[in-house]
């Protein structure tokens, strides 16, 4: 009512009908946030249901269910029911791999930015790097752990290595893209104002490449929490690549799968959180809002 | 007021056109853009490069900004060679090119900002400009929150801001609506007036030069060249159902379709 009063007799109207209309506003988001929210759960709902009475009807002893993986990760987090090794030991593996995770993407996306900035402008520097860098991109990173164990011995260094490795391409890539789609327009806009040479890259360059490069890190750090596992599993003693491989010698299923959705919430996690950046730093952008 | 011819002819040159050639290498054979163009403008003109599409009135524009290289010939701005873009001579394009991640207000800053002018000074002149083009309620909106006509108003306050002497403008109100177009118009007359800069204006619609221009320049096609200059006497403000103003304009129209025509005839009988 109040709102229709607002629309149909704006003057009179107005003042009255404000605060209502913001409710109504607020109360229909909401609402619509709601609705977001059931959906998305509906899915994960279904596959734990689907999971339990799996494994009742198979009877297996392989797989815990969902029940005893709750159990695992309670334990494992705060500890007071197995009081074994991993009992409330989670926050020292997350917190080793979280920082294994952000070293090897911070470090490719420190090498990956304004390296891609170069490739996408200067077509010397391409000339040079880019038939190097093509022939290295095909090869999976998995198969550079051997080389890494030797180059940064057994352990931690070898682990951020392989992160930083899988998320240094899709964020270079995309940046050399992003610099390359920059409307020639801006630059001639540039020009004609003053800005020239080097200045260009801040001034030009980097802002108009900003959404392909938020979009090289989204790839970029899934990919990072992807290799921190395989990265994780030789020689190292704490992390949840570790915590898996360890619930793999010891058949602790209940183990590996606690890992798996830890790094799979974590993971998601991080991806909103460069999600909420992107969208703060391309607010002059609304196609770009995720 | 002083009669406009006698400014014209006292004013210093400020842009020299001499003997331009432009021949663009095309899939199927070079391409005769522009042939050897001609063209002096005194401080204080405002000029109409007035042509139909492909006459190379805007290579001309792009070659005198510094964006393309003639093939041969020169040009000089108060005699210095043009070798490149420069803040000497503004840009509007037609499309606006604002940058996207910048407000209004930051967008009309750029100039200044990146030639090291102080941060108070670049506010004071942001804040000048834009209350010239009446964006202040809009300082710190980005392009994409703007309409077509706000943009290009924009686009002119960069310029403006960024203390250019001659501003070239590459069909600037082609993309707005009727109404918001002919509201534009006349705000630049009134800009020129009060920054008496140098504008020269390309644009294929003989109404809008006439009402614009001190001097019309009409270019034809197939090579592009200059074919005559028009002085545009009439008084301002003009009137556009003045007889005076629809005489000169049928005269531009009659010479300007002579060729569109000419050229068609041609390449009808080239076909058959």
């Amino acid at each position: 009512m109040s709102l229709e009063s607002a629309v149909t007799n704006p003057d009179v109207g107005r003042a009255a009908a404000a605060k209502p209309v913001a409710a109504r506003i607020g109360a229909r988001k909401l609402r619509a946030k709601l609705r977001a929210v059931l959906l998305a759960a509906i899915v994960p709902i279904g596959l734990l249901l689907l999971w339990d009475v799996m494994v009742r009807w198979t009877g297996t002893r392989l797989i815990p269910s969902p029940w005893g993986v709750a159990l695992m990760m309670w334990d494992f987090a705060f500890g007071g029911i197995y009081d074994d090794a991993y009992s409330g030991s989670l926050p020292i593996h997350f917190w080793k791999s979280v920082q294994r995770v952000y070293g090897g993407f911070f470090l490719a996306a420190l090498a990956g930015i304004p390296l891609g900035l170069m490739l996408g402008r200067i077509p010397l520097l391409r000339a040079m790097l880019d038939p190097t860098l093509s022939l290295l991109r095909p090869i999976p990173v998995t198969a550079w752990l051997p080389l890494s164990m030797i180059f940064f011995g057994l352990g931690p260094k070898s682990a951020v290595f392989l992160v930083f490795l899988g998320a240094f391409y899709p964020i270079l890539l995309n940046t050399v893209f992003g610099v390359k789609s920059v409307d020639v327009r801006l630059f001639e806009a540039a020009g004609m104002l003053g800005c020239s040479g080097p200045q260009l890259f801040r001034a030009v360059v980097l802002p108009a490449s900003l959404p392909s490069i938020f979009n090289g890190l989204r790839l970029g750090a899934s990919f990072a929490w992807i290799l921190i596992v395989v990265g994780e599993m030789t020689g190292v003693p704490e992390g949840l690549g570790a915590v898996i491989m360890d619930g793999r010698t010891l058949s602790r299923t209940d183990l590996v799968i606690t890992g798996m959705i830890i790094i799979g919430v974590t993971g998601f996690v991080s991806d909103r959180l460069l999600v909420l950046l992107s969208n703060h730093f391309l607010r002059w952008s609304p196609q770009h809002h995720a | 007021m002083p009669d406009p011819s006698v400014v014209r002819e006292t004013a210093p040159v400020i842009l020299q056109v001499i003997g331009l050639n432009k021949v663009y290498e095309a899939s199927n054979g070079p391409v005769e853009a522009l042939r050897s163009v001609d063209l002096t403008v005194r401080k204080g003109e405002f000029i109409c490069l007035l042509g139909a599409s492909g006459c190379g009135k805007s290579t001309l524009l792009r070659i005198i900004a510094g964006f393309e290289q003639a093939t041969q010939g020169e040009v000089a701005v108060y005699g210095r060679d043009v070798k490149g873009p420069g803040p000497d001579r503004g840009m509007v394009f037609q499309d606006y090119a604002l940058f996207p991640w910048l407000t209004v207000r930051d967008n009309i800053g750029f100039g200044p900002s990146h030639r090291r002018v102080a941060p108070s000074e670049v506010a004071k002149l942001t804040d000048r400009f834009m209350a010239m083009v009446g964006l202040t309620a809009f300082a710190d909106r980005y392009p994409h929150q703007l309409s077509g006509g706000m943009k290009q108003r924009v686009a002119i306050a960069r310029v403006l801001a960024n203390d250019a002497d001659i501003l070239l403008m590459d069909e600037p109100f082609g993309a707005l609506d009727a109404l918001t177009r002919s509201a534009l118009q006349e705000e630049l007359i009134e800009i020129w007036r009060t920054t008496k800069l140098t504008v020269i204006f390309v644009t294929h619609s003989v109404e809008e030069a006439v009402l614009l221009a001190d001097r019309v320049v009409v270019m034809s096609s197939s090579p592009g060249r200059i074919d005559r200059q028009a002085e545009i006497n009439l008084p301002r403000p003009r009137d556009v159902a003045s007889a005076e103003f629809n005489a000169l304009r049928r005269e531009i129209t009659q010479q300007l379709t002579s060729h569109v025509g000419g050229r068609r005839l041609v390449t009808a009988t080239a076909d058959s």
